[in-house]
């Protein structure tokens, strides 16, 4: 009885409790609140998730009232979605319950139910658009997940952050609009807004000219949302300001989500056939992919800021999502998504530890961090560990996306694509040896030499350290990453070659 | 978890560990240990080898472990008599260099000299290019803290350099692995140069050997390195290249000729060089060119040669890093022109380092001797004569740079009026067993010659050998004392001589520099004009709506010239397609 709603209870806990949140307002109140929807989430994401993979290619349908598709809204779990919940709830667990005390430094005692009412309705909106089977609720809980995360960044402690804030509101508006005008289009050329019954609708309308316009502001409308490069000017300020847990949670999930949104409207809407036999949507993918790989990989070897470094780091990391979408092969579309699962866990892992650090030490500067490998080893080790697997050394998560980039790469387009993904991973080395150096090698700083910069609070520590311990298990074992983005693949691909 | 499928084979192997093992976790113990007593950490290092190599005895050859990821088979541990023969070396090494390391106080320091010297290990008993590759990777990152440990500005910058060199080398490996890995199976076994894999493989290990022209990173960096680190890094790096060359690419005869240049190019920088230890380091380059020819002739007397010779560079070429270090770690210089006559306060340093010029030189019963002689007469066996000539002319070079200028002006020359302590009594220890061991090998070198790959039938003391290299030598000095007496010798002066890296190091950065200006003027005159278009659009819209907001700040402006230029080029691709 009850396992039939867990899609609809997914999307509805986080929600309810968001309010709730609001009136209860003492901070220990809101933490455990969060705490218990982080839990319960969790449950039902991997819950679902084992539902929809114990099957042969099962899929989860829900009808909301009880109206059925196409004229009531209707929630669809398949592997994909279940995939991304699982990220999501499984970053969101590990930041909720160990990041209490970055949360408690950072935000002044009486806004910390504001954060994490955001935190909750960000968190309504990202699962909502993974479990969503209806266009028009994709950019329903689009809005919510972005205007709820613009709250998380407008929270920081410096005050850039709220011009960071404006800016990610405003690009995220021109975002989600140009998202909505497709859903227009697409009504107004189908009359339908379910994505099942926009698969079968379309593929017959492949020359309208109005289906072309609609490709071209889904691609930017995407692209904006998931900070595809040159779409990506919102993203390091936003992190950059953002309070260091939100930096964890947006960085870890949010690119995911909107990653997940051009997966579900290239493949899942538009089809494959017509994304990539009709649009030849790759080859207009793919430099901007390798441009943004290079390009933003280049800007963080620069940055003195390592929250910005990571940040443009993520722009090049969503590069090698697309590259792989771009590879227009179901392995390369198996390395985006496998990458979206390994990216999530290295990327919330560095931004832990920089969590940890700026608790201590004050600052996220390059300058600020001198010295702090002898006053927090373990906290430098964690650092270690997951800038390793964002290296992509083997045993860490890093390595499988690489080699299963880099196969299908040599698959699609011979070796020239291949050595370009590789040497891409040398700037990234350059930049995460700035940070390894200045913890480990550059003389200590006054901050860094002071008594109070001791090792980071115990629950921090097991967060960050759970974080990377999961960059190597899931570059030892394969079978939940790359196991389930095969199978998730293959779903999304169909049967068109 | 995957790789639960761990196999052990041969004999009854109940103790046996990878020998990367007892490395790693020596470094984990070092890098945990309590900083007093002083000398536990020097202890636990100096102890870490002599506990591995009573591991290595126990590894018989043809052992092997086997383990499963991705669904290919690793192979982490793979014995055979040349694998052995580098691990034994590997050992000796790392046991004298910990030795003379013992003053050495950064925790840092020695935990990365014990992850190198493991990451030397695991490369030689690598069975797969995936495990090679992992630790190809290790010994790159481990050893760049052997350099940046000086932390002088020089030292970082070009720790950097030595950094991306190192790690480049990896990544074509891992891309030469990863081609081949479909073709085949990962298995490290012998190539051919037919395919695009083999050939990333080779550029991979030919990096790390230290090939003329990409030979830059150990010049660069090897002088930069702390005085230990130097005897470290002199003795692992570009072995374990050899090593992966012997194992990959025996025989190929393009090996012959990039040798050759090895061998011949360094001695004219060598000689003109002024920092002792740089010398050094293209002396290095010019002893492995040795090995590399040995390699490339490929025949059983050839390969045992190399695999000899790289045995007895380790040792000399550490004797002398040693000495130079020693030297450094009293006076603080390492130039030619600020030293000299040494003799008087550091004799015993001085003996030593005469022992290892004399091996490297290759005089009679001193370890050069039994082993260069190997690959020269195979050249000639193998018809390679100008090949011979070649090597006779390096060699007469080598003597030249290494045997006689080192000590030379280090020791000798003009009275720099220095006046040290002799070096301290662990560096003179290490040393002491260095030379010794050099002058064991050149006396008794049936020891060395049972460990090597293949069966011996090789005498090196006959008299047509002793005699010609005698001769090489004298006439060698002889060249020396009159070019110094005429004047014509070049002095020793405070210089940067320019070599190949000359291009990555100003050229590079200039033409990036242009390029850069070139496109930043671009975008920006593309960009105003995108900004004054969207103004007048605002503008407009203004004027036609009073109430209208002006959306203003320049990133956001730059960020919505951006979604409009895609948004168009969208436009106009989908319409195209």
């Amino acid at each position: 009885m009850t396992a039939a709603h867990l899609p609809v209870l997914q999307v509805v806990a986080p929600l309810l409790a968001a309010p709730l949140c609001v009136m209860l307002r003492a901070p220990l109140a809101a933490w455990l609140l969060t705490c218990a929807v982080a839990v319960i989430a969790i449950v039902i994401a991997a819950i679902l998730l084992f539902t929809v993979t114990a099957g042969d290619g099962a899929v989860l349908i829900y009808a909301l009232g009880g109206w059925a598709a196409p004229w009531g809204i209707e929630y669809r779990v398949d592997i994909v979605g279940a995939f991304v919940l699982v990220i999501i709830t499984g970053i969101n667990l590990v930041a909720v319950l160990c990041g209490r005390a970055s949360v408690m430094r950072e935000i002044p005692a009486e806004r910390v139910f504001l954060f994490y009412t955001g935190w909750l309705l960000c968190l309504t909106g990202m699962l909502g658009i993974a479990v969503s089977g209806d266009v028009f609720n994709v950019f329903v809980f689009l809005e919510i997940a972005s205007l709820a995360s613009c709250l998380l960044v407008s929270l920081g402690r410096d005050r850039r952050c709220l011009s960071a804030a404006f800016r990610y509101l405003l690009m995220g508006s021109v975002g989600a609009t140009f998202i909505l005008i497709v859903v227009g289009l697409l009504y107004q050329m189908t009359g339908t807004l379910n994505m099942a019954d926009l698969a079968a609708r379309l593929p017959p309308l492949a020359q309208s000219r109005t289906l072309q316009v609609a490709f071209a502001f889904l691609t930017v409308g995407v692209g904006l949302k998931a900070a595809v490069f040159p779409l990506h000017f919102w993203l390091p300020g936003a992190y950059a300001f953002a309070p260091s847990m939100a930096a964890v949670f947006l960085a870890g999930t949010s690119t995911k989500a909107s990653v997940y949104i051009l997966l579900r409207f290239f493949f899942s809407v538009m089809g494959a056939e017509l994304s990539f036999d009709a649009m030849r949507l790759h080859w207009f993918l793919l430099p901007l992919a390798l441009a943004g790989i290079f390009a933003a990989s280049v800007a963080a070897i620069y940055q003195s800021d390592v929250k910005r470094l990571l940040a443009f780091s993520s722009v090049a990391q969503v590069g090698y999502m697309i590259l792989g979408v771009a590879t227009g092969s179901g392995a390369g579309l198996a390395a985006a998504l496998v990458h979206l699962f390994n990216h999530a866990l290295m990327k919330s892992a560095l931004f832990f530890v920089v969590a940890c650090m700026v608790l201590r030490v004050g600052g996220a500067r390059l300058a600020d961090l001198a010295g702090v490998g002898k006053r927090m080893p373990l906290t430098a080790a964690a650092l270690v560990v997951s800038g390793l697997s964002l290296v992509g050394f083997p045993f860490t998560a890093g390595f499988i996306s690489k080699w299963a980039l880099l196969a299908a790469a040599l698959d699609s387009h011979g070796w020239w694509l291949a050595l370009l993904v590789l040497a891409s991973s040398l700037l990234a080395v350059v930049y995460m040896w700035r940070v390894v150096e200045a913890v480990y090698c550059a003389p200590k700083t006054a901050s860094a030499e002071s008594q109070t910069v001791t090792e980071a609070p115990l629950p921090l520590l097991i967060g960050a350290w759970l974080l990377a311990a999961a960059n190597v298990v899931f570059g030892l074992s394969t079978e939940l990453s790359l196991g389930i983005a095969e199978r998730a693949a293959v779903l999304l691909i169909g049967d068109a070659p | 978890m995957t790789p639960a499928k761990v196999t052990t084979g041969a004999m009854a192997a109940v103790a046996e560990l990878p020998p990367f093992l007892p490395f790693y976790l020596g470094a984990l113990l070092v890098a945990l240990a309590p900083a007093r007593p002083q000398w536990l950490r020097p202890a636990l290092t100096v102890l870490t080898p002599l506990l591995g190599a009573a591991n290595l005895l126990t590894i018989p050859a043809g052992a092997h472990l086997n383990m499963e990821l991705l669904g290919y088979e690793l192979n982490p541990l793979r014995a055979d008599r040349l694998s052995n023969l580098f691990g034994y070396l590997f050992h000796l090494a790392a046991f004298i260099g910990a030795i003379y390391a013992w003053h050495a106080r950064a925790r840092g320091q020695q935990a990365a000299a014990l992850l190198y010297a493991g990451s030397a290990l695991g490369a030689v008993f690598a069975g797969d290019l995936l495990t090679l590759f992992v630790f190809w990777e290790m010994l790159a990152v481990s050893s760049v803290f052997l350099i940046v440990g000086r932390r002088s500005e020089r030292a970082m910058q070009s720790g950097m350099r030595y950094l991306v060199v190192q790690v480049l080398s990896g990544v074509l490996l891992f891309a030469g692995a990863a081609l081949l890995a479909r073709g085949g199976g990962l298995t490290f076994t012998a190539m051919r140069l037919d395919s695009a894999g083999a050939l990333l493989v080779f550029t991979a290990f030919g990096i790390k050997c230290a090939f003329p022209l990409l030979h830059n990173w150990l010049t660069d960096a090897y002088p930069e390195a702390t005085p230990s680190g130097a005897v470290f890094l002199s003795a692992f790096s570009t072995k374990v290249a050899v090593y992966a060359l012997a194992r990959g690419f025996p025989g190929v005869e393009l090996l012959i000729y990039i040798g050759v240049v090895m061998a011949c190019f360094p001695i004219f920088y060598a000689v003109i060089e002024n920092d002792l230890r740089r010398v050094l380091a293209y002396s290095i380059i010019n002893q492995v060119g040795f090995m590399v020819v040995g390699i490339g002739i490929g025949s059983e007397l050839a390969v045992n040669g190399a695999v000899s010779h790289a045995f007895s560079h380790v040792l000399y070429k550490s004797l002398l890093m040693m000495s130079m270090g020693a030297v450094l770690y009293r006076t603080g210089r390492m130039n030619g022109s600020d030293l000299g006559g040494l003799y008087k306060c550091m004799p015993k340093t001085t003996l030593l380092c005469i022992v290892g010029a004399a091996s490297i030189s290759a005089f009679p019963l001193f370890s050069g001797f039994v082993s260069k002689s190997m690959v020269m007469s195979a050249a000639l066996g193998e018809g390679y004569g100008w090949v011979w000539l070649a090597l006779l002319f390096a060699s007469a070079g080598v003597f030249h740079h290494a045997g006689i200028k080192i000590p030379f002006f280090a020791f000798f020359a003009h009275d720099s009026g220095i006046r040290c302590k002799e070096a301290p009594p662990h560096m003179l220890l290490a040393m002491v067993i260095a030379a010794a061991l050099c002058v064991g090998i050149g006396c008794w070198p049936w020891t060395l010659y049972q460990l090597l790959p293949f069966a011996v039938d090789y005498a090196p003391f006959d008299a047509t050998h002793v005699v010609a290299q005698l001769q090489l030598l004298f006439f060698s000095a002889l060249a020396f004392v009159w070019l110094k007496l005429s004047g014509i010798y070049p002095p020793e002066l405070p210089s940067v001589n320019l070599d190949a890296d000359f291009v990555y190091r100003k050229l590079g950065p200039a033409a990036l520099k242009k390029i850069t200006a070139l496109v930043q003027t671009a975008d920006r005159a593309l960009r105003r004009r995108a900004l004054a278009a969207t103004c007048t659009l605002i503008q407009t819209t203004r004027r036609l709506h009073d109430d209208a907001a002006p959306a203003s700040g320049d990133v956001t402006g730059k960020m919505m010239a951006a979604a409009l230029v895609v948004f168009c080029a969208a436009l106009v691709f989908y319409y195209l397609v």
